[in-house]
């Protein structure tokens, strides 16, 4: 039953529709049987599907893409959960400074620090590494797990942890049985945001990977200003289609919006 | 005993942020520093980066050319006007979302929010499809009888596309704020006698106020810093300052006067953010007494 009177729900169908366009109008390319980018009119074709998965170079790509938002992902949240209940909980001097330190990466340009690496990594000489492309996207990513992290213990009420104190509980059963819980939607939805964010990131990666750790939306889009295709439009749909599929699973596994906001 | 104390929290405090201070500065810190010393070399088209010697030459010919200036006005406006959409769609509808019964609430959220899973040069992609010269857009309006309009490589492409990349990252702060809502207090003031109005600006608005500055802050700094969405929806004529750089760094291949610019849209980018964060922090202060 909805309490949204009807200017409220116009206004929700019409944002419904204009973050739903883009992809629909993707995924009916994809099946087109011309050559041109055209939505199919009188029947389906599967001609630009095949064509994507003889292209080695993308499937790889995607294998890439996938593995380092794993790990950049959980290594973000390991690091960024104590940091974030360092801040909120403890005084020591420069902890304002830290805090804004940790949450800088989201307003300096992924640009400008995508050069910044391409020169450390140059003189490095570890350009085009899978390993120092995965800290590269943690550092990015980590601010993201810092904010929601912080945003659920900051709030929090602290009169549990005072209690499980006072009753004699550690420091480690503390985290583990009361603050952890009180935080995990900060957590888990840090870790998502974290993930997506990596999977995402076009901006940095363009300059740190090589043709070896090339990642799925650098292939794409240096795809897509050589040439437009609707082999651009199956390869789009392909990933529409496992992103959905992902998000079905993790609906079933844990229950998406509590992934999202913590709701019991 | 209070002094221990200060000890002793001050010690855990450092422990606790340690990992993320050596990944801080191991490839924040340190890159930016060098990217700055970059910055001041000079630079040769025949010969190239001279790390030895240093000039001003970049920041003169960055202050001196309008060509410049140009990209950077334009880069601030396309974000703000994004930023400033992104509020007005995204705080309306995620407190819509938060009014709906279960299993619809679920599945908007859902829809809405799936489109953050999906590469940003996707929806790219399928912008520059809807907004084509006879893409979607282009053949309704000739349906309705009006003549087709030059939609893509427009500042108008560019913040159509930042605004459905960017509302996401808008509406899943102020959820999470509206879900700490406790709605007694907004049955409470209905029951009173507040109209609904009332209730969303004395007692929704202010309680979710941090939710839609962390918001904001997240979408202006994106946006700022987008290069996907202008490098394939502006052209190569509407430049932003991300393409800008991008050029200058693997097509000119001019590294120092790329640094030069990267410097600079990163302190213009500081300057605004923090400035907005004071006069954000102000506020409390004044509001909380």
């Amino acid at each position: 039953m909805s309490r949204n009177g009807p200017f409220a729900l116009l206004f929700h169908a019409l944002v419904v529709v204009f973050m739903l366009a883009p992809l629909v109008v993707v995924c009916l390319v994809a099946f087109t049987p011309e050559n041109t980018l055209s939505l199919p009119t009188t029947e389906f074709s599967l001609r630009w599907f095949r064509a994507v998965f003889e292209r080695a170079d993308f499937v790889d790509a995607f294998y890439n893409s996938l593995i380092l938002a794993f790990c950049a992902a959980s290594l973000a949240t390991i690091i960024a959960v104590p940091a974030a209940l360092a801040i909120t909980r403890l005084e020591f001097p420069g902890r304002d400074f830290f805090n804004g330190l940790f949450l800088s990466p989201i307003i300096i340009p992924h640009l400008v620090l995508g050069v910044a690496l391409l020169r450390l990594f140059a003189l490095m000489g570890v350009n085009g590494s899978f390993a120092w492309l995965i800290f590269a996207h943690v550092l990015v990513i980590t601010p993201y797990v810092l904010r929601l992290v912080l945003a659920s213990a900051i709030g929090l009420d602290r009169s549990a942890e005072q209690a499980a104190q006072s009753l004699g509980a550690g420091r480690f059963t503390l985290f583990r049985q009361i603050t952890l819980p009180m935080i995990l939607p900060g957590v888990a939805g840090g870790w998502l945001l974290a993930f997506i964010n990596s999977f995402d990131e076009v901006t940095l990666s363009i300059f740190v990977t090589s043709p070896a750790t090339q990642t799925l939306p650098v292939r794409m889009y240096v795809y897509a200003t050589e040439s437009i295709d609707p082999m651009m439009a199956a390869v789009s749909a392909l990933v529409i289609a496992l992103t959905a599929l992902t998000m079905i699973l993790l609906d079933r596994v844990y229950g998406l919006d509590r992934v999202l906001v913590g709701k019991q | 005993m209070k002094w221990v104390d200060a000890m002793r929290q001050g010690r855990q405090g450092y422990l606790m942020s340690a990992p993320a201070l050596a990944l801080y500065l191991g490839l924040l810190v340190i890159p930016l520093g060098l990217t700055l010393v970059l910055s001041f070399n000079v630079f040769d088209y025949g010969s190239g980066i001279n790390s030895e010697a240093y000039t001003f030459d970049h920041y003169v010919s960055l202050l001196g050319d309008p060509y410049f200036y140009e990209i950077f006005l334009r880069t601030f406006w396309i974000s703000a006007l994004t930023t400033i959409l992104c509020v007005l769609i995204g705080v309306p509808e995620a407190y819509i979302l938060s009014r709906m019964g279960a299993p619809w609430r679920s599945i908007f959220l859902i829809l809405i929010l799936t489109p953050l899973l999906i590469s940003v040069v996707v929806r790219a992609f399928g912008w520059s499809l809807l907004l084509g010269a006879d893409g979607l857009v282009n053949q309704t309006l000739q349906a309705l009888g009006s003549s087709p309009m030059k939609l893509l490589y427009t500042p108008f492409a560019v913040v159509i596309a930042l605004v459905h990349v960017m509302l996401p990252f808008m509406i899943i702060p102020v959820w999470t704020s509206l879900q700490k809502l406790d709605p007694a207090a907004e049955q409470a003031a209905l029951s009173l006698g507040a109209s609904q109005f009332t209730v969303i600006r004395k007692i929704v608005l202010p309680q979710i106020m941090p939710g839609v500055l962390s918001g904001t802050l997240i979408v202006f700094g994106l946006a700022a810093s987008s290069f996907a969405i202008p490098g394939l929806l502006g052209g190569r004529r509407l430049k932003m300052v991300a393409t800008l750089i991008y050029d200058q760094y693997l097509s000119e291949l001019n590294w120092p006067m790329g640094a030069a610019i990267a410097v600079a849209l990163l302190l213009l980018n500081l300057l605004i953010m923090l400035s907005w964060n004071r006069m954000i922090e102000g506020r409390y202060k004044k509001s909380l007494g």
